[in-house]
């Protein structure tokens, strides 16, 4: 397990796969052990088994709270990622416009947003669109902010060597700012994936009808510790299997990083 | 081809002004390979930006081909000292970037990218990206670059500075054959007295900062040229210790320039 043989097959499997599986075995084993060594209630925190059990009495009602929850994480998030890309962009293109927008961006992404739930109640009622704009909310600030460090991080020699080309600031700006500015956006994409989640499960929580959130919040008024954890085990997965997801397009699209 | 007429640039930095060129007047013919040398810092780089039309010289004007530079010209092409290819880009997509911008045909110019691998050794490159080639491989990609617009004249910046020693040789020995193939007009700077005395059919010395013209320095000697074995070895002696005592003893600065 030097870097010798980093790059064989079976190492690079061992290290992409089996590190990460025995990562999680650790953690499941660390938990259960802990349960069992002190006896503790399930009431407080149940074990891993309760956990599977709870997840076995109910699974197409848990798996179909997933889905609704995994929806609505996606197109908020689809529609926070290309908002964000859009402002990036027109905050980049001008300086002017960058001083005006940006204290009003901050400002939005300081305020705390459950504080917003019970206002979005209001004003779109109960439903699938307060969730999705609460993600959102809560995902669209780490897009811009690293889209628009990309886009002005273009190293000086490129700077030159387009002038010294004469090239137009739109041809600059597709050729070589863009594609320069793709791994920035990947770390923010990955960054506001976990946040997108958090904004459907803030969403559900305070405003529950369906998904994830709201089988917790239910699970707290029928004291039903293990169907909470079962929910959150579910979120977290969910989490981890978009998180890779985005890891895995940068893979494609940004080979020239991935390789270095 | 360029002609320099009385250009300085001064830099209004933030402990004040820098003057980094002062009056610097210089004629390259068609064809002519000069090499600018100078200490750290006297303002090589600042010369070829204004050259360029990068930077806009605060006194004096710069022509090529007659006409008075204003901004960067599509037949002046400029060599860095970094490669400055774009990563994500093949080895000849970078070098089709040119033709790209300018909005000429790919189709017409693969068989001069076809060509240019050829003469740079990189045909087996071709696919590549530029983190899997040598220092001296992206080098000679950034060459090929800027061949592609076929240029009139050429600005190098210590395009090969940071390469090892051997790669230097072996470079220079092979734009020098370029240079003969192609007959355009090059000003190329180096810290490298060996390079500036191989390659140039004249030689800048510049003082140290204000950069001025200390010295215009005539290399007789008969190409191609290359290092190590040749029939000229004294003459090459001879000028580079000339140079070399022309850089060292730079405190006593002529007033005004020797041109
Ligand atoms: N944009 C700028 N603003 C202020 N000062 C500058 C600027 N560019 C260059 N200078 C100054 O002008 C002087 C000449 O710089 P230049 O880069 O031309 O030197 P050089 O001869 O190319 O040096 P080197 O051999 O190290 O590359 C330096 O003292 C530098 O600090
Ligand atoms: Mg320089």
């Amino acid at each position: 397990m030097t870097d010798f043989d980093a790059g064989s097959r079976t190492s690079r499997v061992w290290t992409n796969v089996g590190l990460p599986i025995l990562g999680v075995v650790i953690t499941v084993g660390a938990w259960w052990g802990i349960t069992a060594a002190f006896h503790i209630d399930p009431f407080y925190v149940p074990s891993p088994a309760d956990v599977v059990d709870t997840f076995l009495r109910t699974p197409e009602f848990l798996l179909q709270e997933t889905w609704t929850t995994l929806q609505r994480v996606l197109i908020g998030f689809a529609i926070a990622v290309a908002l964000g890309l859009v402002i990036a962009v027109t905050l980049a293109a001008s300086r002017t416009v960058e001083r005006m927008a940006m204290p009003i961006l901050a400002a939005i992404n300081a305020v705390p947003k459950v504080a917003l739930a019970p206002l979005l109640l209001v004003w779109m009622g109960f439903g699938d669109s307060p969730k999705i704009v609460m993600v959102v909310l809560v995902s669209f600030f780490p897009v811009i902010v690293s889209t628009m460090a990309g886009l002005t991080s273009t190293p000086d020699d490129l700077q030159e060597l387009t002038r010294s080309l004469k090239a137009s600031w739109w041809q600059t700006f597709v050729k070589v700012r863009l594609t320069w500015a793709l791994p920035q956006v990947f770390v923010g994409l990955k960054v506001a994936t976990p946040l997108a989640i958090i904004g459907a499960v803030i969403g559900e929580v305070v405003n529950p009808d369906r998904g994830l959130g709201s089988v917790i919040a239910g699970s707290g008024a029928s004291n039903d510790t293990p169907l909470a954890f079962a929910a959150l085990v579910l979120l977290a997965v969910t989490g981890v299997v978009l998180f890779y997801l985005v890891a895995g397009i940068e893979r494609l699209l940004v080979p020239w990083r991935v390789a270095k | 081809m360029i002609t320099i007429d009385g250009v300085s640039q001064t830099f209004k930095g933030k402990s004040g002004p820098v003057e980094a060129i002062r009056d610097i007047s210089l004629t390259i013919g068609e064809g002519e390979f000069l090499t600018v040398i100078g200490r750290s810092g006297c303002g090589k780089s600042t010369l070829l930006r204004m050259i360029a039309g990068l930077l806009k010289p605060t006194k004096g004007e710069v022509r090529v081909a007659g006409e008075v530079v204003r901004e960067p010209r599509r037949d002046v092409a400029m060599v860095f000292q970094k490669p400055a290819l774009l990563p994500w880009r093949s080895v000849e997509d970078n070098i089709m970037l040119p033709v790209e911008i300018f909005g000429r045909r790919k189709a017409d110019h693969r068989a001069q990218v076809d060509r240019l691998l050829e003469t740079t050794g990189l045909t087996g490159f071709r696919k590549r990206l530029p983190h899997e080639l040598s220092g001296g491989m992206q080098q000679r990609v950034s060459l090929c670059r800027a061949l592609i617009q076929n240029p009139k004249v050429m600005l190098m910046d210590e395009p090969f500075s940071a390469l090892d020693a051997l790669t230097r040789e072996e470079l220079a020995v092979e734009l020098q054959r370029i240079h003969m193939d192609l007959g355009t007009t090059i000003v190329f700077v180096t810290h490298s007295i060996q390079e500036a005395v191989l390659l140039a059919d004249r030689v800048a010395v510049l003082s140290s900062r204000p950069g001025q013209v200390r010295r215009l320095v005539e290399i007789p000697i008969p190409r191609p040229r290359s290092f190590g074995h040749n029939a000229h070895l004294d003459q090459v002696a001879g000028v580079s210790a000339e140079l070399h005592s022309l850089l060292l003893s730079d405190t006593h600065l002529p007033k005004t320039s020797t041109l």
